[in-house]
């Protein structure tokens, strides 16, 4: 397993980039990494990376961006406007989560 | 941001090629299970940040018709992948309890029923078209379609529009 340097301090990714350790994200992090794809965050942003981290706590998985939209009362078209492109592995790599498995 | 002077950071490559990568999608059925490849595989492509079209034509036109988009079915007849007996698949009901069935099952894995699932696509920035032949054919203006269909257009218009796209046809 890869480590990697972010804020000044070694952390545990994936062959991609991808942080694999729940417990070595903090809010501090999460600021570095979106800087590294170019996404400064604002309060909409810290809703949704919030509620990733929590639901992939309470359920063991990386929320679909479905699943953001549903249980995390976000618009699909909001979370294409704050993570463009590609916003469901974009939120995941912020919140220091794997890439979510799920088709829809 | 530090970094070990020989260590680039690892950083997940989003902004690949993908942005002028195209995909259309024809959805020319109008059966409940024929629906949803077209609608799951459009979803993650919009999710990839490819630009996604989808033209329904023929049967497909249940998919966008305001009357029958919310009532698609699922028949067992003529389908051996189910492994029934054919003759119970014609059977009075068999239709409607095997589209019971298959709905919940949807709805079981958190994937949306065919409307909401086109308002999901239509959000992540997916265009919606209908086919100007089906439509005469069957006596149907904008008025009966599914209000995010962005235009009744013509085969060549839309070969046009997808120009350079990966196609796949449903």
């Amino acid at each position: 397993m890869p480590v990697t340097t972010i804020a000044q301090r070694d952390v545990h990714v994936d062959a991609e980039g991808f942080l694999t350790e729940y417990a070595e994200w903090d809010e501090q992090l999460a600021v570095q990494l979106a800087s590294n794809i170019g996404i400064d965050l604002t309060d909409e942003h810290w809703k949704v990376i919030r509620f990733l981290r929590a639901d992939f706590r309470d359920h063991g998985a990386t929320p679909t961006l479905r699943r953001v939209t549903v249980a995390g009362s976000v618009p699909t078209k909001r979370l294409f406007e704050l993570f463009p492109k590609k916003p469901a592995k974009k939120m995941a790599y912020i919140a220091g989560l794997p890439k979510p498995q799920g088709c829809v | 941001m530090t970094t070990t002077a020989n260590e680039p950071v690892l950083v997940p490559k989003f902004d690949d090629d993908y942005a002028s990568r195209k995909l259309a999608i024809i959805c020319s059925k109008g059966n409940l299970d024929m629906a949803y490849p077209g609608l799951v595989l459009a979803n993650a492509a919009l999710g990839e940040g490819v630009e996604t079209h989808l033209f329904f034509t023929f049967w497909g036109f249940d998919m966008i018709l305001k009357s029958r988009m919310h009532d698609l079915k699922f028949t067992p007849l003529g389908n051996t992948a189910t492994h029934m007996p054919q003759g119970i698949g014609g059977l009075p009901g068999i239709t409607a309890m095997a589209t019971a069935k298959m709905k919940r099952q949807i709805a079981e894995i958190g994937v949306p029923e065919v409307p909401e699932f086109l308002e999901q696509i239509v959000a992540s920035g997916g265009h919606l078209w209908a086919c100007r032949m089906s439509a005469d054919m069957m006596h149907i203006d904008e008025s009966d379609l599914y209000e995010a269909v962005e235009g009744i257009i013509s085969a060549a218009d839309f070969i046009d529009k997808t120009q350079g796209a990966q196609l796949l046809f449903i």
